[in-house]
């Protein structure tokens, strides 16, 4: 079935099918809105957190979709700076998923603070100093950007197109976007590398310390150079997720092959790094305020030495062999499960670097601090991936999102 | 009219706790509470979201009886000095809204309950869990409201708070001696309200660049040593035991690491 709102040549699914979908995702949603409300009503009482555990789910949740929305600028770089055409077919995606992801941990931001109706004192009463100061100018900043590559999709809506107005203002805009591409590269490069420092300079907690280059801890470089590899991964899953659901081909299979390769270059340049990191850290850093490796593995219900392994070898060096062997990643089933892994590669170092950062103890005579969750918690985190199938849901619909659609699906 | 105070030095007010005379009677804690309106709940039974500006660590040397020795360490904020004796404290320097601030005249680290928008990241930076988050508004029996210090403000929820040191006794000793024209303060004019309370004055407070006040001599007795030294925050609480046990559980140390070694190395390391 077509509406004018579609756009011309594509078929999409039925409007009772589209609402019964969006109804079952925004039922998700409500959940989710209803425990945010609950949270701004009530406070941060109604969560697991508590005086050791000042960061918990949320600022991890943060740190992933700050992570995996990477395939935005990085993508984008790509595209329009470096003159990557073959990515034309899914930087329209990327900055959509990219858009997603920042707006969600806006909002997660937004809930994570005791006093929301001060949360603006973080531009007004700006410390200089502060690695959280640089995320919230640069992640406000990038979000506007983002919202400013999406306008120009959004204005490609059939009936919008129509308006001249609209239509020119889509086309120059399009027109200077390597510019705004250009200005998300730099933006992204100190918000996903001051959240790296967030954990890094934190000079009281041995497990997250990291010395590093001037006023940057190294752990600023790793999480930018993580995002940048393993963003693109995650743009690549929900593409072969989008086109499974749809049963239709959205992207030219040269754009997944550029992408794996790049991600994976990146993602074993990346984990060398990342490796060599631990390795001094384990070595030097901690053994220096008294700390071995093990200590922080052990005696403890969860953090074992497999989550380090986990995360360096299992989803860190396999993705990236997989995803710079040509042979392999032309295997779509290897090269999706690759982008799996290194996704959750990056999720686990995210978790460790905010999690368990605060369960590790510092006194010999202290145990290790462990949190659980609320159903409120919870609710609020997988409340931006409601959000997220719904704004995608729309955007598959009502826009241009795939340029190369109708070439790949000439039967439809 | 008093004549106009010429400059005044910098201090570095600090706390000495005797750990040998410790007894973990906790009436700090309770002196602290009255003091600066340290909310409660009517169950507060959940430690680690009980709010408190001192709390009272009970640790042993881990020997079954009749070998056992246990020790009380009270623990206020550290008041750190930060790397290198700079004023950047963990939690000052990732404030992102300058909420809590190094006071470079007296060395107290502050809270600014109005300015902080509860982000918590001090707390995440704080390694002795200094600072406390108010998980609930305040709420005090009716009549005891009528008992709240005037002088310290009540914190909403939301924020974070922590010990001051007793800023506000600093401050109105400050006034008192402007208005007589002295620059100095005497040792016993500023005091906190746990070394006050402490019946077997195992606290000692003052200023630790003033060779007449006991704390500079006693912070530097062979006896003294800081709770995790090794993390370079440099706190301005001091402990003194004369049982090493005591020492090596105050900080982190390798297997055949030598506490006494360390601390030499650092000392040297210092004044190098």
């Amino acid at each position: 079935m077509t509406t004018p709102a579609i756009p011309e040549g594509v078929k999409r699914c039925s409007t009772r099918q589209f609402t019964l979908w969006l109804a079952v995702v925004g039922a998700v949603l409500l959940w989710g809105v209803y425990a945010m409300f609950l949270i701004w009503y009530k406070g941060l009482n109604q969560t697991g957190m508590n005086d050791a555990y000042g960061f918990a789910l949320w600022i991890w949740a943060d740190l992933a979709v700050i992570a995996l929305g990477g395939g935005a600028f990085f993508s984008g770089f790509l595209t329009y700076i470096i003159g990557k055409k073959e990515l034309k077919s899914i930087i329209n995606y990327a900055v959509i998923i990219g858009f997603i992801c920042y707006s969600s941990a806006l909002l997660i931001l937004a809930l994570d603070i005791g006093q929301p109706l001060r949360g603006w004192f973080i531009f007004w009463h700006a410390n200089v100093h502060s690695m959280l100061t640089e995320v919230a100018f640069c992640l406000s900043c990038y979000f506007a950007v983002l919202t400013i590559e999406f306008i120009p999709l959004v204005l490609e809506n059939p009936k919008l197109d129509r308006i001249p107005f609209l239509h020119h203002l889509s086309h120059n805009m399009h027109e200077v976007m390597a510019v705004f591409a250009a200005t998300g590269v730099f933006l992204s490069f100190f918000h996903q590398g001051s959240l790296g420092g967030v954990a890094g300079v934190l000079y009281g907690r041995p497990f997250a310390f990291r010395e590093g280059l001037l006023i940057w801890p190294w752990t600023f470089f790793l999480f930018t150079w993580s995002a940048a590899a393993v963003g693109p991964c995650f743009t690549m899953l929900v593409t072969w997720l989008t086109e499974k659901i749809t049963q239709k081909k959205l992207v030219r299979p040269e754009a997944f092959e550029l992408l794996a390769k790049i991600s994976g270059w990146m993602l074993l340049t990346y984990m060398i790094a990342k490796i060599a990191d631990t390795w001094y850290w384990a070595a030097v850093t901690a053994p220096a305020r008294g700390f071995s490796l093990m200590e922080f593995y052990s005696n403890n219900p969860i953090y074992g030495i497999w989550i380090l392994i986990a995360e360096l070898v299992i989803c860190g060096i396999v993705p990236a062999l997989i995803l710079i062997t040509p042979k392999w990643r032309e295997n779509k089933n290897l090269l999706v499960t690759a982008a799996i892994l290194a996704v959750l590669g990056v999720c686990i170092n995210r978790w460790v670097m905010v999690l368990q950062v605060m369960a590790a103890p510092l006194l010999p005579f202290q145990d290790w601090y462990m949190y659980m969750p609320t159903w409120q918690e919870v609710a609020t985190t997988i409340l931006p991936v409601a959000y997220g199938a719904i704004l995608i849901s729309l955007a598959y619909r009502y826009l241009p999102v795939f340029p190369h659609e109708k070439e790949l699906n000439p039967g439809q | 009219m008093a004549q106009q105070p010429q400059h005044t030095k910098t201090k570095r007010y600090g706390m000495v706790i005797d750990l040998d005379k410790c007894t973990g009677c906790g009436a700090c804690m309770v002196a602290c509470y009255a003091e600066n309106n340290v909310p409660f709940r009517q169950d507060d039974s959940d430690k680690m979201r009980s709010l408190n500006w001192i709390r009272v660590m009970k640790v042993d040397n881990g020997k079954a009886f009749p070998d056992t020795e246990v020790c009380y360490i009270p623990m206020p904020c550290m008041q750190c000095d930060g790397q290198h004796m700079q004023g950047h404290s963990p939690c000052v320097s990732v404030c992102p809204a300058v909420a809590t601030d190094y006071d470079y005249p007296t060395g107290i680290v502050s809270q600014i309950y109005t300015r902080c928008f509860g982000c918590r990241y001090c707390m995440a930076a704080c390694p002795y869990h200094a600072r406390k988050f108010n998980w609930w508004d305040p709420k005090w029996p009716a009549d005891m409201e009528k008992y709240l210090n005037p002088d310290v403000s009540a914190r909403m929820r939301g924020v974070v708070e922590k010990c001051s040191f007793c800023y506000h006794r600093y401050q109105k000793a400050r006034d008192k001696a402007y208005v007589e024209g002295r620059d100095e303060l005497h040792e016993d004019e500023y005091q906190t309200a746990c070394t006050q309370a402490c019946p077997t004055n195992a606290i000692t407070f003052g200023d630790l660049y003033n060779p007449e006040h006991a704390v500079h001599s006693l912070s530097r007795s062979k006896n003294a040593f800081r709770l995790l030294e090794r993390l370079n925050t440099n706190p301005k609480v001091y402990y003194l035991s004369s049982k090493s046990w005591v020492r090596r559980v105050a900080d982190n140390y390798l297997e055949g690491e030598n506490p006494e070694q360390v601390a030499k190395a650092r000392k040297a390391a210092a004044t190098h």
